[in-house]
């Protein structure tokens, strides 16, 4: 009837199952937050990733409508599927929350990042930095004799491609907005 | 017509018009303007307990008891810390109640000012929502507001910090009806999602119910639909801690509590059943046991308000997300409309199962002529009151199991207990709470000594407010269930796990000019009994139990509901043999 294969004394039992869920394979989902701008929300939606133990790759916040005191949050964050579904669930049920929107599993969407690069050098390397980031068509926005300061707008796959590439040329210094996305089409 | 008002008279203002009769509260700087204001008003009662965590607990006690929004105020810093532990605790077993915590004034927030505490800050993971009012226009209607989001979807406790020039200051009180919120949850389960369930439950040859707090939450009709469900299909019903109550357990399709220590027969059911029908309960790890073991060969339905309560720790078949009196309408009415179908062959079969589960009796124990077992003490406990107008509350650890195992509960809202966070220190304020509500009901608290001593300066406030709470407690001299796990699973070393320097019971209660009753040989316990319930006032019951008694059925933790430790193998297990 009872099959407890532990012996007396045995302490490696616990009063929590101590095995972690097998999970599936891990997806990278954007997610787009609509809530009401109002103190604390964004410490409610952070609280709520660190609380549980979610992850964030990278999060933006600003107001976007106005008048009705909307402000909308992209997450970029990773889980199994499962975990995903409790994100979206978690996230729905907190107050100021109006409406979340899973980017990934929606349909197409469009992301894109801002970084701002500083690179410093001279001679060769600077011109080739100029190059390369004609190729990316990165602006200047600053420049000294010895430093220029990059814009680039993209994917966050081309920023990191661009700050890979700046490196050995004297990158001194990296700005990154995260991303910013929004569904394909018109609705 | 606009009522100009100082924002303390607002927090009175809305407390009567939401209809509030009773408050739980302790005093302090950030507050003074609204206990000036409770102090000038005769409608709301104000309950002066000794320490704030008492506070929270008396309004969840309050709260669970009656079904209304529990109440709380508390003062800044201090205050608001030592409500912590009462707010999560109605986190964790969705308890609608509305904290007001004062707060240092808005132009010294900030300043590291004398009893400032970030208590929206604090207090943010531990509610459900929380608001600091910054502006006394804003005041009333946030006050609203909370009562809304206590109250409404899944029950929840809210917390509103009111900074102290916010009390002073005067503006326009904003009615009740004025604001609509955008906090709308759900109520009606989609009825493609009913059909199917309706379906499932035609063709289950061994189904059960699984039943949780959510049905005593969504209010007595929840309570009577299940009862009309439970009787016209025939199907076998279990419930959590949270949930008894909702079905009673004096019906014949009850199977006791499931879960860690729940019954043989329900753990047994649960996890050879062919369709799991799980209402408003939420597949913790105190019910499920081995989550890649659990019921391996069932459909698992699951009927919830919160949809994050739906595949977070098991995957569901069927996800139904509604408030359940409006899910268990719908399931009725879409059943009957069918033909009242069910498995008639399968469920006889199913049931002369459950019937061989039951013969294991596994709540047989070994009595004793000698000492109290503390099993017998609630048996007698149960049959001396069990036609009462009773409430019962607990606090946490084996006496709790025991209660919840031996004591049978007819009705809803009669039976308050910390099950999610396992709050120590919970049943006595709770007690308190739940006799404010009801003056003339017999209130019991089942203790063990080491919890009640955690909230024990409550006895000031049962003295005060003449609450004939009644103090049961199951004194091991030990925390019982931390040592039964170290005997089982920690060699016998018994670490910090006994009380020492108890202090007289009987004496402690005469020290406040209460009752103290001391038993120790079950032979004086019916009558030592019989005179707590007839004393008219707080009663502390010294019950002298057998020390080194364990709790069981008991599933250990990773382990399967069919590898059940009963109270026959634990002889085995004590005598240091493997059981297999």
């Amino acid at each position: 009837m009872s099959a407890l294969r532990i012996k007396k004394g045995s302490s490696s039992h616990s009063a929590y199952d101590l095995r972690s869920t097998y999970g599936d394979t891990v997806e990278r989902h954007t997610l787009a937050v609509t809530v009401m701008n109002e103190p604390g929300v964004l410490a409610r939606v952070i609280g709520l990733f660190s609380g549980r133990g979610y992850n964030i790759e990278s999060l933006t916040v600003a107001e976007v409508d106005h008048e009705g005191h909307k402000s909308r949050i992209t997450i970029v964050t990773s889980g199994t599927p499962q975990v995903i579904v409790q994100i979206k669930a978690q996230l729905g049920r907190i107050v100021p929350v109006l409406e979340v929107h899973d980017l990934t599993a929606e349909g197409p969407s469009v992301e894109r990042e801002l970084g701002l690069f500083k690179v410093a050098g001279k001679g060769e390397q600077r011109v080739e930095a100029l190059r390369l980031a004609d190729i990316f068509r990165a602006n200047v926005v600053d420049t000294t004799l010895q430093s220029f300061v990059f814009e680039l707008t993209g994917t966050p796959e081309k920023i990191d491609a661009f700050a890979d590439l700046m490196r050995p040329l004297g990158l001194v210094e990296v700005a990154r907005t995260g991303v910013a996305a929004l569904s394909r089409g018109d609705h | 017509m606009s009522r100009q008002m100082t924002g303390a008279k607002m927090v009175v203002q809305a407390l009567k018009d939401q209809g509030v009769d009773t408050i739980f509260g302790y005093p302090g700087g950030a507050v003074l303007p609204i206990y000036d204001e409770i102090f000038q008003q005769s409608e709301i009662t104000h309950v002066l307990v000794r320490h704030e965590q008492a506070a929270i607990h008396a309004a969840e006690g309050y709260a669970r008891s009656t079904g209304k929004v529990g109440v709380a105020l508390v003062t800044s810093g201090p205050g608001a810390t030592n409500a912590v532990t009462g707010l999560t605790d109605a986190l964790m077993d969705s308890i609608p109640i509305v904290v007001f915590s004062g707060q240092v004034p808005t132009f010294m927030i900030g300043s590291d000012a004398f009893q400032e505490a970030d208590t929206v800050g604090i207090t943010r993971p531990c509610t459900k929502h929380n608001w600091l009012v910054k502006d006394t226009a804003q005041l009333s209607g946030t006050i609203h507001e909370a009562f809304h989001i206590a109250s409404s979807g899944r029950p929840g406790p809210v917390l509103i910090d009111i900074p102290k020039d916010v009390q002073f200051a005067t503006a326009e009180y904003s009615e009740k009806t004025k604001r609509k919120s955008h906090y709308q949850p759900q109520v009606k389960g989609s009825i493609e999602g009913i059909n199917d369930l309706v379906k499932l439950m035609e063709k289950s040859k061994r189904p059960i119910f699984y039943t949780g707090g959510g049905v005593i939450n969504s209010g007595p009709a929840a309570s009577q639909l299940l009862r009309e469900l439970v009787e016209a299909t025939g199907f076998p019903i279990t419930s959590t801690l949270m949930g008894l109550g909702a079905y009673p357990a004096s019906g014949d399709k009850w199977l006791g509590m499931l879960g860690m220590h729940g019954l043989y027969e329900a753990n047994m059911a649960m996890h050879d059943c062919d369709l799991m029908i799980n209402i408003g309960a939420r597949f913790d790890d105190r019910i499920t046991g081995r989550v890649d073991a659990f019921s391996p060969k069932s459909k698992k339905v699951h009927i919830d308000i919160d949809p994050s309560s739906i595949n977070k720790v098991i995957h569901v078949d069927l996800g139904i997300i509604g408030d359940v009196a409006h899910v268990l309408e719908d399931i009725l009415k879409v059943w009957k409309s069918r033909g009242r179908v069910t498995e008639k062959e399968g469920l006889a079969k199913w049931w002369t199962q459950i019937n061989e589960w039951r013969k294991i009796d596994c709540l047989a124990y070994t009595g004793s002529e000698k000492t109290i077992k503390p099993q017998y003490a609630l048996q007698r406990l149960e049959e001396l009151t069990k036609g009462m107008d009773r409430y019962i509350t607990t606090e946490v650890g084996q006496h709790q199991m025991w209660a919840a195992q031996f004591l049978g509960f007819e009705d809803p809202n009669r039976w308050m207990t910390s099950g999610g966070l396992g709050t120590m220190g919970y049943g006595f304020p709770a007690s308190i709470g739940v006799q404010m509500a009801h003056r003339d009901a017999l209130v019991i608290n089942v203790a063990g000594e080491a919890s009640w001593l955690m909230n024990m300066q409550e006895m000031g406030t049962a003295m005060q407010y003449r609450l004939p709470v009644k103090q049961f407690i199951l004194n091991n001299e030990r925390l019982g269930m931390v040592r039964q796990w170290q005997e089982l699973l920690h060699g016998e070393r018994y670490s910090s796990s006994w009380s020492e320097s108890l202090p007289d019971f009987v004496k402690l209660a005469e020290a406040f000019g209460a009752k103290g009753i001391i038993c120790k040989d079950p032979a004086d316990l019916d009558d030592a009994i019989m005179e707590m319930i007839k004393h008219d006032g707080p009663v502390i019951f010294d019950c002298l139990v057998e020390k080194h008694e364990n709790c069981f059925p008991m599933i250990p933790s990773g382990k399967p509901h069919n590898e059940m430790l009963l109270a026959a193998d634990a002889a085995a297990f004590a005598s240091g043999a493997t059981l297999v």
